[in-house]
């Protein structure tokens, strides 16, 4: 929509101020004095809680408003102490816990004053009090949450698959795995799992993948001069593969009993080959092959169903 | 029970994620073997071992376990205590020997994951 004049932009501010209400802002805690208390009371009370005006509240009515300036006032007049019911405002302007925030900083340009007292419409009773420091302190919160909302949307692509417009969507996620390299081990399979994670994938699903995965790089950095790993992502289901360049396994079937190890001690140490690696794999996918040849090497692939157990 | 319970019952020394000790502890897991913790640990455990190298925190986070106690004193190597730190995974030292560290967390009612223990035979 086109507009003649000055376009009129309405900011996301502009927008929080007509959406809040003095009650979400709205200090609830308030320090509030009786009209019978004397004047030299009051002293004590701002400075202690660093306050420039209070309530004056009778039962949960409230009767009055007694600020810094009546209270100065007072003293330049140095007469002799009074209850507060004597120099307070009496008259007074309020705020409903239900107004739009909006009305309320109306309210605070046009009367210049500090602080509303803020009363429930049906009750009439008093439940809190509002500053401008209340207003501004409110907006930044709720824009927080906002921006944070925002930010956690933006960072899931989870909705990949619905903006993507095709009969079939498959990603491919290819990550590259070095022979040997103990101190990056693990690394390919943790960015795996932070992307499937990030693509809004089932946790269960996240999990076992992540397994998989983990295991088929430990073995490439064990066994092999490095390899490669691949994550294909359907809506469906995610196909994972590792391959490598050898040395390969001469008895896949020993292999894939638990706690069969060809690992040398060195690894062991480190916890590693405790011959768990391919049992894991196999136990994480729903379905699983192994391909290997000694000299030439080994693909692993492994199929993660992402319904399962749904139906 | 939270890890930061357990840091403070047990005297633990939080070596990274100090802002991270607000998770519960779902069980406690342990293991120096890192594929048997693959297999076996669960979500929120605490894992007791005495492997310090870096691996171990790439377990930890697969699992989306809660933290790591090192036992025996054992200072983890400073590339792992970064990758924890980086992770967000807490890795706590216990000068206690895994035999000793383990009955105390049994005894803060710490159980493993997915195990049913039957009734214990009352003493005395």
């Amino acid at each position: 929509m086109s507009q003649a004049g000055p376009e009129i932009k309405i900011t996301k501010t502009q927008e929080m101020v007509y959406e809040m209400k003095v009650g979400d802002v709205m200090n609830r805690s308030v320090i509030s004095v009786y009209p019978n208390d004397r004047m030299s009371k009051l002293r004590g009370i701002l400075r202690r809680n660093r306050i420039s005006g209070l309530p004056v509240v009778e039962g949960d009515c409230l009767v009055g408003l007694v600020s810094i300036e009546d209270f100065i006032k007072w003293l330049a007049d140095r007469q002799d102490d009074c209850p507060i019911r004597d120099r307070m405002t009496g008259k007074l302007e309020t705020l409903y816990s239900d107004d739009p925030l909006v009305l309320a900083i109306g309210k605070f340009e046009k009367s210049g004053l500090g602080r509303f007292p803020v009363v429930d419409r049906e009750q009439k009773k008093m439940v809190g009090i509002l500053t401008k420091g209340d207003v501004i302190e409110g907006l930044l919160n709720k824009l927080e949450i906002d921006y944070h909302e925002e930010e956690i949307h933006r960072y899931r692509a989870s909705h990949i698959f619905e903006d993507i417009e095709a009969d079939g969507t498959t990603l491919l996620f290819q990550y590259v795995v070095k022979g040997q390299d103990y101190k990056q081990a693990g690394a390919s399979s943790t960015r795996l799992k932070r992307t499937l994670k990030r693509l809004g994938l089932q946790p269960d699903v996240v999990r076992r993948v992540a397994i998989a995965s983990y295991e088929a790089e430990m073995n490439q950095v064990i066994f092999t001069d490095g390899g490669n790993i691949r994550a294909r992502v359907q809506p469906s289901r995610v196909f994972l593969e590792a391959e490598d360049a050898g040395p390969g396994i001469a008895d896949i079937e020993k292999a894939l009993e638990p706690g069969y190890s060809t690992a040398p001690d060195s690894v062991r140490e480190l916890g590693f080959g405790a011959g768990m690696g391919l049992v894991n794999i196999k136990k994480s996918g729903d379905s699983f092959d192994i391909q290997s040849e000694p000299g030439k090497g080994t693909h692993v692939s492994v199929s993660f169903f992402t319904n399962r157990g749904k139906s | 029970m939270k890890l930061a319970d357990l840091v403070e019952t047990l005297g633990l020394e939080v070596k990274s994620a100090q802002n991270n000790l607000a998770r519960q502890v779902t069980g406690a897991y342990v293991s120096d073997l890192l594929s048997d913790v693959i297999a076996n640990s669960a979500e929120g455990n605490v894992w007791v071992t005495l492997q310090v190298h870096v691996n171990v925190v790439a377990v930890a986070v697969m699992k989306d376990l809660a933290g790591i106690i090192l036992v025996n004193g054992r200072e983890p190597q400073q590339d792992t205590v970064e990758k924890a730190e980086a992770e967000g995974i807490p890795l706590m030292v216990s000068g206690l020997p895994t035999f000793e560290l383990a009955g105390r967390l049994y005894g803060l009612g710490i159980r493993s994951a997915n195990v049913k223990v039957s009734a214990e035979p009352e003493t005395g």
